[in-house]
């Protein structure tokens, strides 16, 4: 109960924030970081715990978005089963470039290529597609009825978002407690001694892959209800890959609640640099990298340890901090 | 089944390239008992010991455990079957607390965290790591490392254990401490097969010493036959040096 105690907590804090404001303005801005600390979830569950830096998380994203729109306005199936294609959709091309990678062994930089391949490929291919909308995109019609997953209110897209931002949680943590955790850190950590210890280290990366992918796939088919459009520079833009990293890198990589903190200090961070730029174009992305730079080069283990030690070292007397 | 050899390697080659580091090698270890693999450096020890494991696959030749034909299976479904190894350069998963390293040993019989976590803090216990179980795996000292390797190792719960140089770097007296560890080990049944240098530990422990030289086995026998074996000398201390050595003797 314990090690899930601190996740209820903070849903059930983040569910009152409707409650408090009824600015769109801010509930936008939550919908979206919620939906970027789910995607980056995703890839903290493959790359934080199991070690294997994906630059391509985009190519689940978008498989995502896709599935759940075009499954909708070709072939005029529910918005809530074709979200549920989506995902299934996203786990199934994660498991297809999981199988082809990691059979194929392989790691570091060769793998980080690979799928940042695998993203442009379907990029390509999505932004030629007759089935996609080619260029022009895909556009699912306002049709503001829960059966149709569209909603009136911001507030109820934002305690969807963050339902699936919980479950994204307890999966992480699940996975932590678990036998399969243990085995998925342990190949971060070595290979070579991971198998003598029995791991079978292809068969664990490729489940990782999955749950990964069907985190993020289902961030990007939430994306498509949210904005009611796609094509293929939002859905397999390399912004998506980007952001599903640096927001777990950012936040603290390997834990629970790092993507969480990541999305929403990168994306306040983001807003608050735009405000402050005012008509300077470009500025605010000048700030934004800066402390960017400034939060790796100073706390590379990220956000959500550092704020874990100062508490520490402000709850515990002094010289005991850091030890036990 | 007294008469199978717990694991037995058969006419084992590998290439590496243009080098031929094992020629042809064959041996038996058998059940219940600690049986050293020595020989100078280079004589490609390691690599039988990752031939063995499953991290290598042998040009030729078979590898045969209980009497199977276990040539080319991956190293964890060896694990599975109960060989465990130690790496002669230590492994450990350095960001993990000495706890956490031996639990990933432990979940391969035990899929509950309580009876996995039950099962390391024993093993822990065995090897004298008890008092350093939460602290991370990179600040330990070599002897706590190779400990560290051990219990890992250990706790895979293995029919046969691989021990490779557990000793090398240890002081005197960490030695003193260890070897009567491994001795425990093999009296409660667990069967092992050890690359070996500090011959004192040898000596000791094994009742059957294999020597290899130049990927080939040169001689075997009791600790104190090898020791004598004039083939042993010459390969360890050169050409000759046998007979200089037994002409000081006279």
């Amino acid at each position: 109960m314990k090690d899930f105690g601190s996740i209820v907590a903070v849903v059930l804090l983040l569910a009152a924030v409707p409650l408090v404001t009824h600015s769109n303005v801010v509930l936008n801005f939550m919908v979206v970081a919620l939906m970027t600390a789910l995607f980056g979830q995703g890839w903290n569950i493959l790359g934080g715990y199991g070690g294997q830096y994906s630059f391509g998380h985009a190519a689940f994203f978008g498989t995502g978005a896709y599935v759940t729109a075009v499954l909708q306005v070709r072939y005029g199936i529910n918005a809530w089963f074709a979200f549920g294609f989506g995902i299934a959709g996203g786990a199934l091309v994660g498991a297809v470039i999981g199988a082809l990678t990691f059979r194929s062994g392989l790691r570091g930089s060769h793998f980080a290529l690979v799928t940042l391949a695998f993203a442009e490929v379907l990029r390509i291919v999505a932004s030629v597609a007759p089935m996609t909308g080619a260029g022009v995109g895909t556009l699912i019609k306002l049709d503001l009825r829960p059966i149709a997953f569209q909603f009136q209110s911001r507030a109820v897209f934002y305690w969807i978002v963050l339902l699936l931002v919980a479950v994204a949680l307890l999966t992480t943590r699940l996975i932590e407690r678990s036998r399969f955790g243990a085995w998925l850190v342990a190949v971060r950590e070595n290979e070579d001694a991971a198998k003598a210890l029995g791991v079978d280290v292809a068969a664990v990366k490729l489940g990782a892959m999955v749950i990964s992918a069907t985190i993020t796939a289902a961030a990007g088919c939430f994306y498509v209800q949210y904005f009611l459009f796609v094509d293929s520079a939002i859905a397999y833009g390399t912004w998506i890959s980007i952001e599903a990293l640096l927001t777990p890198i950012i936040g603290g990589v390997g834990t629970v609640f790092g993507p969480l903190v990541g999305a929403l200090v990168t994306k306040g961070l983001g807003e608050t640099a735009q405000a402050l730029a005012g008509d300077a174009p470009g500025l605010d992305l000048v700030a934004y990298g800066v402390v960017l730079v400034l939060v790796i080069a100073f706390l590379p283990r990220g956000l959500s340890r550092a704020g874990e030690r100062l508490l520490r070292s402000r709850v515990l007397p002094r010289g005991e901090a850091g030890h036990g | 089944m007294a008469d199978v050899p717990l694991v037995a390697v058969d006419n084992v080659s590998r290439r590496f390239g243009g080098l031929l580091a094992i020629k042809g090698v064959s041996f038996a270890a058998p059940a219940g008992r600690i049986t050293a693999l020595i020989g100078p450096n280079g004589a490609g020890k390691t690599t039988l010991f990752a031939i063995i494991a499953g991290f290598l696959k042998p040009s030729a030749g078979r590898v045969r455990y209980c009497g199977e034909d276990v040539t080319g299976e991956p190293p964890h479904r060896l694990a599975r079957r109960g060989i465990a190894r130690t790496f002669q350069i230590v492994q450990p998963f350095a960001g993990l607390s000495v706890r956490d390293n031996i639990l990933v040993g432990a979940f391969l019989r035990h899929r509950s965290r309580a009876a996995a976590h039950a099962a390391a803090e024993s093993v822990a216990h065995e090897v004298g790591l008890a008092g350093v179980v939460d602290r991370p795996a990179d600040t330990l000292t070599v002897a706590g490392r190779k400990r560290l390797e051990l219990a890992r190792a250990l706790a895979t719960e293995p029919k046969l254990l691989l021990l490779d140089e557990v000793l090398a770097g240890l002081n005197p007296s960490e030695i003193r401490d260890i070897v009567p560890m491994i001795r425990g080990l093999c009296d409660r049944g667990i069967s092992i097969l050890m690359i070996e240098h500090v011959m004192q530990a040898v000596m000791r422990l094994s009742e059957h010493v294999f020597v290899l030289a130049e990927g080939s086995i040169i001689a075997e026998g009791t600790p104190a036959q090898v020791a004598a074996d004039t083939k042993v000398i010459e390969a360890y201390l050169g050409h000759g040096a046998a007979s200089k050595l037994g002409a000081t003797h006279a």
